[in-house]
């Protein structure tokens, strides 16, 4: 599904995130780069540099916005102040699509500033669907949920959390960043198969993909986006892009940032895999030509049933 | 009536929704306790292991009490090394074990209100103008570091407005003009010579930073070399950006009242007189073209 309803009908290829010390390589050098994600939050200031660097970016590149405190998940409304400093931010960069992640953080005004899993229940999904609509509602542009890694589950779950992504996501009529990374992180953290949770989200409303590394301890892993990809996280990243089509994929990195180059470079792996969905792609049509029947892979799951009450 | 905890642990209605993430926050924000552990109580004075496997599963690797620990953790950690980062000149003025109890002690009376970081050190100043005990005995230093700390996050990103051009000004008598200064400018009294402080206290960090992981090491409360603590010296200065970049202007004591004056929303006429009678017209001419070069001055708003 390159172009969607959930990513403005674009075709973007492969992205990096756009951070601090890669300003002056970036502004300078002015490299070949497909988009740029941007963290909303960073540029969400009344002035300064932060507003410069990100025009000077808008005049050569395409970018996309990518939230981390709009906590959808939160029981509270969302707040009004920062719905309109986003607003405003939608209307300078013209994101093609908005994404932000299927968590709660805030309550009765206080942040933790974390991602914090979903009770997986029905009453958090409508509540977290409303909140999407909301918000999309108010700033007019499509909006993809990501899915976040985590170290906890809860009792009160009534579903698995691709249920749960699936029955938000339906609800809200939205679509998905598929964090193929996190879904790895939390399958080792709550011993369930990836392959399950990627077989069994809706597929078609996949609008982007995330890959990233993380950092494996004693007892868990952590979602730190400190490393390369990983190679099983690379594999699922493959699996996922031969159900879901050639998607617009950002490889995120954030802290011990290594130099533009590196993490271009370690971004442009995706190439590989796309290459082969494409090619996958390119088979599968030529057998419907000749009269074949399109199967299903064997890890195509539930993704065309997603969770209903 | 008030969800009970098994009622909130259901998160199955808005009403047991909001109370599970009410809890859960409570719980998330509570300081470590020594060794950067969960505690072991829960507000009720229940076990915290119980409390947690109320609403968290075990497996076979973490229980429910380690889970909820990752999630403490990362919490404080995630603070603290922003308020690290806000402030390493006070933490230089306090040594790292007394700014880390001053970094909890904030943090725990004025958690997160806002969606951005930027904000978490807003309301620093007060904080140690009413708790002066975790700065005794140099909470004069503390607090002229503090405020000039901020002052620079102003700076760095508060929004510039349109110029007022010598024209608009020259429009309207001096009696009755009234100028605003721009919204990233802040005006310091302070005690102490704290801009070059800072910046030397930056320069041992960044030097530091480059010959090895030190910034890490200093958290942990290991011992990081001395810059020398400013000796005291009223100094009048405003912090403000050009060009996108910080900068801090030392000022003459007379410039800086009528500064003062004009963003109280005194008219121009007036604020003048602030000055006292010993500024001269060339002074006053010299000042003023300065800060109309700087961009400073913007329509006056109450």
């Amino acid at each position: 599904m390159p172009a969607n309803a959930f990513n403005g009908q674009t075709d973007y290829g492969i992205g990096i995130g756009l951070r601090v010390p890669h300003y002056r390589h970036i502004l300078e050098k002015k490299p070949v780069v497909d988009w740029f994600e941007i963290i909303s939050e960073n540029f969400m200031v009344g002035g300064g540099r932060p507003l410069e660097v990100l025009d000077q970016i808008l005049e050569q590149y395409r970018v996309v916005q990518h939230g981390v405190s709009m906590y959808f998940g939160s029981a509270d409304k969302p707040d009004r102040v920062h719905l309109k400093k986003l607003k405003a931010l939608v209307k300078r960069t013209n994101t093609p699509w908005l994404s932000d992640h299927l968590c709660w953080g805030s309550v009765d005004g206080t942040y933790t500033h974390d991602l914090l899993p979903m009770p997986y229940t029905f009453a958090a999904a409508k509540r977290t669907a409303a909140k999407i609509k909301m918000v999309r509602d108010y700033l007019e542009v499509p909006i993809c949920v990501e899915n976040v890694s985590s170290y906890a589950e809860f009792h009160a779950s009534e579903m698995t959390e691709w249920e749960f992504l699936s029955e938000v996501v339906e609800l809200a009529d939205c679509g998905i960043l598929l964090d193929v990374n996190n879904i790895y992180v939390s399958s080792k953290n709550h011993a369930f198969d990836p392959y399950d949770y990627v077989n069994g989200v809706p597929h078609h409303r996949v609008g982007q993909m995330h890959i990233a590394g993380h950092t494996k301890f004693e007892k868990y892993i952590l979602d730190t986006h400190d490393h390369p990809v990983l190679d099983p996280v690379w594999k699922l990243y493959d699996h996922a892009t031969k159900l879901c089509g050639v998607t617009a994929t950002l490889l995120e990195w954030d802290d011990r940032i290594p130099s533009f180059n590196e993490v271009h470079d370690e971004a442009l792996k995706a190439n590989e895999f796309i290459d082969g969905a494409k090619a996958a792609k390119t088979a599968s049509a030529a057998t419907r030509g000749r009269g074949g029947e399109l199967r299903p892979s064997s890890h195509s799951g539930n993704a065309a049933n997603p969770v209903v009450k | 009536m008030k969800p009970s905890i098994a009622e909130a642990a259901r998160a199955d209605t808005p009403r047991n929704l909001l109370a599970f993430q009410r809890t859960l926050k409570d719980a998330l924000i509570r300081p470590l306790a020594p060794g950067s552990r969960i505690q072991a109580k829960w507000i009720n004075g229940q076990p915290m292991a119980k409390f947690a496997a109320t609403f968290i599963k075990s497996n076979e690797r973490l229980t429910a009490l380690e889970r909820l620990q990752i999630y403490n953790r990362m919490y404080w950690f995630r603070l603290i090394d922003c308020f690290h980062d806000d402030n390493p000149g006070l933490r230089a003025v306090l040594g790292v074990r007394r700014f880390n109890r001053l970094a909890e002690a904030y943090l725990t009376k004025y958690p997160s209100s806002s969606f951005t970081l930027r904000n978490l050190c807003a309301r620093l100043e007060g904080f140690l103008r009413a708790e002066p005990r975790w700065t005794t005995p140099d909470t004069r230093l503390a607090l002229d570091v503090a405020r000039f700390e901020w002052a620079q996050t102003v700076a760095f990103d508060e929004p510039g407005r349109a110029v007022l051009t010598p024209a608009e000004i020259g429009a309207v008598a001096p009696s009755r003009l009234r100028v605003g200064l721009q919204p990233y400018i802040t005006l310091l009294k302070l005690d102490h010579p704290v801009d070059e402080y800072v910046i030397a206290v930056k320069t041992r960090d960044a030097l530091r930073n480059q010959a090895s992981n030190a910034t890490t090491a200093a958290r942990r409360g290991e011992r990081e070399s001395k810059v020398p603590r400013p000796a005291r010296e009223r100094i009048y200065l405003a912090v403000h950006r050009l060009d996108q970049r910080l900068y801090y202007k030392r000022m003459d004591v007379r410039a800086f009242k009528i500064l003062v004056a004009l963003k109280d929303g005194h008219p121009l006429a007036r604020a003048v007189t602030a000055a006292g009678r010993a500024v001269q017209p060339d002074e006053l001419r010299e000042w003023f073209a300065t800060w109309m070069h700087l961009g400073w001055f913007c329509r006056f708003e109450k």
